[in-house]
């Protein structure tokens, strides 16, 4: 099989590039350039793709670097400046995979000739009797990532490898250390990848702020009591406030605050209690299933962040239920349905 | 067998230039600022490379300046003009990297170009009056004579016009590392003070090139590289003796054979070209008339080059989109943009580029690979 492997330069794509050269499938690795890089910024950057040339070099595979600059500004960097605009929390990584990845780059590779796109993600791929394929949370599940796979579709998923699903994180780096890979210590990579990070004593804002700032303009606003209407103090930036988050709220006193609901246009943000936080339902944009959707009322377990906890839920017209009140979901992150270990669906938080 | 069309990038040493540099590694291996007699046949050999150049140039062998190569020339004759005499800069938008970018470095003003490439004299006539209604006499100006790109020739003998009228000081510059395969760059740069060149673009060895720096630039210039006062002073570091003999020869056959080359590497562009237009709607971003010989820039409709440049290569056929950076990635093209193109044609663009060494076969191989991937990546968009 010719398979092309998208190569981040980080340790998970060598080791998946290496695990099917070894199956002796053709495999031709690429590097995505997705960012024109503003300084400090951790991605796509010269040692990056200086890396993942080295590890193809080292397995004997031709690699590539390909741009799609373009389609990530359109399609990743636009909507996330413009969710935080309309001051909803978006998961840019999430729309990464929809929109590059599994779309533009696997659409690339079958033009170019090749059988599937393989990532590096910690997922597993299985075939359903049907011989539909299945979309499983990978073996390590602390490094999981199937959470940010979930809006892939069967006919998606059926062009796709995960070779580095079933191994754990430390194997992935025995196996780099194994081979030689100079990736197999480096560190694994996290925040948003094209806003520059920032440490806690620089501001501790990872830049979100300032890369935004640049973008659209951020305003001060009031924090406003949920109950009562009362003024509570001010946030510095509306457009920055994620529902469900504690930290740079005003109002000290014993009891803990949290962000409700932001509305950008009023330029406040609803503050309550933690029994506020709770909820029963959250509402879903851009339903999408795997293979065939769940039945109304089926029950399924919700995830809504990348490593968070997955709760028993039922799923009902782009309705998520939960069973027990959980914490309220901030509106654009992904809602992601499993039954078991496997992920059949999601949504965006309405 | 495959097929070579990327001279633009650079092209393969011939053999008789070869031949002529390896003493230099060898029994004349001595450095020519040397005292005994070992170097003096070193720098017997770097006078002849000099002396023959100034011929070929048309400029005196005192004012050849040997470099590194083009990007160094270039970057001796922005950085060195601006470093002796500070004051504006205006370059063309549509420069080599090694002109834009330590010009940028100085905030110089970009000129913009027609969309066709060509860089109007009444453009950059306004440009200079702009800048010397602001009270501030230009320093430089640098417009190549050869676009890298999309090979256009630009109107350099009346662009030096327009500098010499409008603003008398200001020293002229120009890259003419693509040209001197096709062009009388002697001719086409007489009066211009700096005049860039590069060996490997000429079937000479990489790691040389030349500055020309005419009288004028040379009471201005300040050097780059300071070290052992090599190069007039220009130019710091042990000659490469081996490298500057080799541009010589290159440089004095490829003028000897300039119009057989010409006529020759025209009619197979010309059947690359055409044939591609009929086989898959390639498009002529700039008129064929405004550019060198070797020269086929075409545009793919609804394909994208790097797509193109894959399938291409995996059939044997080597060919850019012209704008790569060290890291292998396409970037939308400055030279397209300039020229009016917006992002997503500019990536549809692919630039073969001919040279002396061009076969017919190389040709039809060319056209036979390429008409089949563009309709594969069309079949399948």
């Amino acid at each position: 099989m010719r398979v092309l492997v998208a190569m981040s330069g980080g340790v998970d794509s060598s080791v998946a590039a290496a695990l099917l050269a070894q199956e002796g499938h053709e495999v031709v690795g690429a590097t995505l350039k997705l960012w024109g890089g503003e300084v400090g910024s951790g991605c796509c950057s010269a040692g990056d793709v200086r890396d993942a040339r080295a590890v193809a070099d080292r397995l004997g595979i031709d690699h590539h670097v390909f741009s799609f600059v373009e389609e990530f500004e359109e399609s990743v960097v636009a909507p996330y400046v413009a969710a935080h605009a309309a001051g909803r929390t978006p998961n840019p990584c999430v729309e990464c995979n929809r929109h590059l990845k599994f779309a533009a780059l696997l659409r690339r590779a079958l033009r170019l000739g090749f059988d599937a796109l393989a990532t590096g993600h910690h997922a597993r791929l299985a075939l359903s009797p049907g011989g539909r394929p299945r979309l499983l949370r990978g073996r390590d599940r602390a490094k999981d990532q199937s959470y940010v796979l979930a809006t892939l579709t069967a006919a998606e998923l059926s062009r796709v490898r995960f070779p580095i699903g079933e191994l754990t994180k430390a194997e992935v780096r025995q196996i780099a250390a194994g081979l030689g890979l100079l990736t197999a210590s480096k560190p694994d990579s996290q925040d948003v990848c094209f806003v520059a990070r920032r440490s806690a004593a620089e501001g501790g804002s990872g830049g979100r702020g300032e890369f935004l700032g640049r973008r659209i303009p951020l305003h001060r606003g009031r924090a406003v009591s949920a109950s009562t209407g009362e003024l509570l103090g001010e946030v510095e930036a509306v457009e920055l406030v994620t529902v469900g988050q504690r930290r740079g709220l005003p109002g000290g006193g014993r009891a803990r605050r949290y962000a409700l609901g932001v509305d950008v246009a009023a330029r406040t943000v609803l503050v309550g209690g933690e029994e506020d936080l709770y909820v029963e339902e959250v509402d879903l944009d851009r339903l999408s299933w795997v293979g065939e959707p769940l039945p109304a009322g089926a029950g399924c377990l919700v995830q809504t962040s990348a490593h968070g906890p997955a709760r028993p839920a039922r799923v009902r017209d782009a309705k998520v239920r939960f069973l027990e009140p959980a914490r309220r979901v901030a509106p654009g992150q992904l809602v992601a349905c499993y039954v078991g270990d496997e992920v059949v669906g999601s949504g965006v938080a309405r | 067998m495959g097929a070579y069309l990327d001279h633009a990038a650079t092209t393969p040493v011939r053999a008789e230039v070869i031949e002529a540099m390896l003493p230099f590694f060898s029994d004349s291996f001595a450095n020519p600022s040397g005292a005994h007699s070992a170097a003096r046949r070193a720098r017997r050999a770097l006078d002849g490379a000099r002396e023959e150049l100034a011929g070929l140039l048309g400029c005196e062998p005192w004012e050849v300046v040997f470099t590194s190569g083009g990007t160094e020339a270039d970057n001796l004759a922005v950085q060195g003009a601006v470093s002796g005499r500070p004051g504006p800069v205006l370059v063309s938008a549509v420069e080599h990297r090694a002109v834009l970018a330590p010009a940028q470095l100085v905030g110089a003003q970009l000129v913009g170009v027609r969309p066709d490439g060509v860089v109007e004299p009444e453009a950059l006539a306004a440009a200079l009056d702009a800048c010397s209604a602001r009270g501030a006499a230009p320093t430089l100006v640098s417009v190549m004579l050869v676009n890298s790109e999309v090979g256009v020739v630009q109107p350099v003998p009346e662009l030096l016009g327009v500098v010499r009228e409008r603003a008398p000081e200001a020293l002229f510059h120009t890259d003419a590392v693509q040209a001197f395969t096709w062009l009388d760059v002697a001719a086409l740069t007489a009066g211009c003070d700096l005049v860039s060149l590069s060996g490997h673009k000429i079937q000479g060895p990489k790691g040389i090139g030349v500055l020309v720096v005419r009288e004028r630039a040379a009471r201005v210039l300040e050097p780059v590289l300071r070290g052992g006062g090599q190069e007039r002073e220009l130019r710091a570091g042990t000659q490469n003796v081996a490298g500057a003999v080799a541009m010589a020869v290159a440089a004095r056959l490829a003028a000897a054979e300039r119009d057989e080359v010409v006529a020759r590497v025209a009619e197979l562009r010309d059947r690359l070209a055409d044939g591609l237009a009929e086989s898959t709607g390639a498009l002529e971003p700039a008129p064929r008339r405004l550019r060198v010989a070797g020269s086929c820039h075409l545009r793919f409709p609804g394909v994208v080059g790097e797509e193109l440049l894959l399938l291409a290569d995996a059939a044997g056929v080597a060919a850019s989109t012209g704008s790569a950076c060290a890291s292998g990635a396409r970037e939308p093209s400055h030279v397209l943009l300039a020229m009016g193109w917006d992002r997503r044609s500019a990536r549809e663009a692919v630039r073969f580029s001919l040279g002396p060494t061009t076969t017919a076969g190389e040709v039809d191989l060319a056209l036979e690979v390429v008409t089949g991937a563009v309709a594969r990546l069309r079949r399948s968009a």
